[in-house]
């Protein structure tokens, strides 16, 4: 059972279709990657990569536009995809939590800190509302929050962006999750607050065992947190791989052009290298690989052929005609 | 030479209503005896988190607010005794470009009306000067002559900023002022637009205060960078100085905790406990010595000055220490 990975996802594609059924988006399409436990993956794209529908795929919790047409998501061995409403709640912040992009957004400011960072409990394992608020105040120490018998009674808006953010990652794992799914965890938080919150969570995850997928357009916090990376463009991974063989020799042209296009801490001279153009729209996708129309080394069968997904070294794989 | 645009002490405090019942005025000291030079042609990067006042330095310089002590000088003339029209000229030597290029730009104006905007509020010109003027900025920013016509929701994020960089430019500026200019484009985006600034600032001998928390992209695209914390100025010099060998204790936090370009970029984390303090009660003494791993005891009490260290400025007491082992070491 050991072999098994934590979450196995099998070409899974995620459309949108308009209400008359004419137009349909291929937000995501034939993606499939796996994540043993304790593992770190980083899912980087840009918008309309499709990064974000992928992690609401992940969960269920796609707006009804939104149709799984293919593949297969099996969480500790089990489709998900299979799943009855009522068994996906049970699975969503007991095994499976998340923690999206805005803190100001995902708390609710009616309620106490106390009694949201205890409601998984109360939900998932029918804790009492005394339990819940006794286990509330180690979740808040465990988030590094000081003086948390007095912050479980506060309401969010008393709170900063910072520790906000470290409630919501506390409500994430009150439940021992075994996967942690962040969506731009960090876009809203400074700098120093940012770095905080990014060592905390990899303390959370040594000490939990958690596997963490990141979903980021930042390649920075890939370099700094990830084990795997995949990289996403027009719905596609286009390429996948150990992190430092991403960024040492990255295969795809988008992949590499990405990594030199951010300017570098200590060379302030000379132009980055720009990609030209702008990124796709999902619901217009160029033919062949999404990716020719901006790509500098592109073949002739780019635009009419899609290439196949092949292997490139141990674990890295790519979506091009260069290594087809 | 004299430079282009100088603060001397500027400082800018917001008064905050008090309470129902009286009480005290409490003041936000936003920006607390600034300083900073901006030579011809030169970028000055303004770098700190939030409520460290580089945006309140960024509107000073716009004259969307006025200082409430000191002064800022701009071709060696202090903005405070400017006539009528030496405000115009001023307003038309500065120009802005702001984050957002989908709340900057009006969704009811077409391109053409936007960039020439500045102009006819400006300048009486001919429409057939004004159509010059048009494909002049249009072919400097790199979109075709027929984005004229069309309105702002046809364009990309990216080809938004460079519309909103375009009328920044029709009025010929000496100095732009770029706040986040980039951090709202796309990744792939964002090098094209920062490598469009830098060919401009080249061709057009142009000026930018630079603001931007991507510590890398300020670092890349600036001569000087200015460190700000709490309002006040902790360490300023060149570039490349300030960015890989930081001597402030905020200063080497902050680029310790920019993100790594690489995995194997492995720099030392130095995480910062708690929050940056509210700038409606600064802490004393020294503003960092809450947070700083290296503090003091006389950090909580005395406001370090500015002084020269490696050639770059400081405020910090570590290096009043170095200053006094120096000078009674008997080797000088």
């Amino acid at each position: 059972m050991s072999d098994t990975p934590l979450l196995e996802v099998e070409g899974l594609s995620t459309h949108y279709v308009s209400e008359r059924g004419t137009r349909v988006t291929r937000a995501v399409e034939d993606v499939s990657f796996t994540l043993r436990d304790g593992e770190t993956l980083g899912i980087v794209g840009e918008s309309g990569s499709g990064k974000s529908t992928l992690a609401l795929s992940l969960l269920r919790l796609l707006p009804p536009a939104a149709r799984h047409v293919a593949g297969a998501i099996r969480f500790e061995g089990e489709d998900l995809l299979t799943k009855s409403a009522v068994e996906m709640r049970h699975i969503r912040g007991k095994r499976i939590a998340m923690i999206l992009q805005d803190p100001m957004a995902s708390l609710n400011p009616l309620f106490t800190i106390g009694d949201q960072v205890g409601e998984p409990l109360r939900v998932h394992e029918g804790a009492s509302r005394r339990g819940a608020w006794e286990r509330a105040r180690e979740l808040l120490g465990a988030v590094r929050i000081s003086a948390p018998n007095a912050r479980v009674r506060n309401y969010p808006h008393e709170l900063s962006g910072g520790m906000r953010q470290r409630i919501v990652g506390a409500i994430a794992i009150s439940c021992a999750p075994r996967l942690l799914i962040a969506d731009e965890p960090t876009t809203s938080l400074d700098v120093t607050i940012q770095a905080q919150y990014l060592s905390l969570l990899r303390e959370l995850q040594r000490a939990q065992g958690l596997a963490l997928i990141f979903i980021t357009h930042n390649l920075g916090i890939v370099a700094r947190m990830c084990d795997k990376v995949a990289v996403m463009y027009g719905g596609r991974i286009v390429e996948t791989g150990p992190v430092r063989r991403i960024f040492g020799t990255p295969a795809h042209p988008y992949t590499r052009a990405l990594i030199e296009s951010i300017p570098k801490l200590g060379d302030s001279n000379g132009r980055l290298t720009a990609i030209e153009g702008q990124p796709p729209d999902p619901a217009a996708l160029p033919g062949g690989c999404a990716f020719h129309p901006r790509c500098p080394a592109r073949l002739e069968r780019c635009a009419v052929e899609r290439p196949h997904d092949t292997a490139v070294g141990d674990e890295h794989r790519t979506a091009c005609w260069l290594h087809g | 030479m004299t430079p282009l645009l100088e603060a001397r002490g500027v400082v800018k405090h917001f008064p905050v209503r008090g309470s129902l019942f009286g009480g005290p005025q409490k003041v936000v000291r936003a920006v607390e005896d600034v300083s900073f030079v901006i030579e011809p042609g030169a970028t000055l990067g303004l770098v700190g988190e939030s409520g460290c006042g580089k945006t309140t330095t960024a509107k000073l310089v716009l004259l969307l607010e006025r200082p409430t002590a000191g002064e800022i000088r701009f071709d060696g003339e202090s903005l405070a005794t400017l006539d009528a029209q030496g405000l115009r000229r001023y307003r038309h030597s500065v120009q802005a470009v702001f984050q957002d290029p989908y709340a900057s730009l009006n969704p009811r104006m077409r391109v053409d009306s936007i960039i020439a905007e500045p102009l006819v509020t400006n300048e009486r010109l001919s429409a057939v000067e004004l159509g010059e003027s048009l494909r002049k900025v249009l072919d400097l920013v790199g979109l075709p002559a027929r984005a004229a016509r069309l309105f702002p929701h046809e364009f990309s994020g990216g080809q938004r900023q460079r519309i909103a960089i375009a009328r920044a430019l029709t009025l010929s500026p000496r100095l732009i002022v770029l706040d986040e200019p980039v951090s709202a484009l796309d990744v792939s985006i964002r090098a094209q637009i920062l490598n469009l600034l830098k060919d401009l600032q080249r061709e057009l001998g142009l000026a930018y205060l630079f603001i931007a928390h991507d510590l890398a992209a300020v670092a890349h695209m600036s001569h000087v960078i200015a460190v700000m914390y709490l309002g006040r100025v902790v360490e300023t010099g060149a570039a490349r100085t300030v960015a890989t060998q930081p001597r402030h204790p905020y200063t080497k936090a902050l680029f310790a905790a920019a993100l790594p370009s690489h995995p194997d970029d492995s720099r030392d984390e130095i995480v910062l406990a708690g929050d940056v303090p509210s700038p409606l009660d600064p802490p004393s003494g020294c503003r960092f010595h809450t947070r700083c791993p290296q503090v003091m005891p006389h950090c909580s009490t005395d406001e370090p000055k500015l002084a020269g260290v490696d050639g770059r400025d400081v405020a910090c007491h570590l290096y009043d220490l170095a200053e006094v082992a120096r000078a009674t070491s008997p080797r000088g």
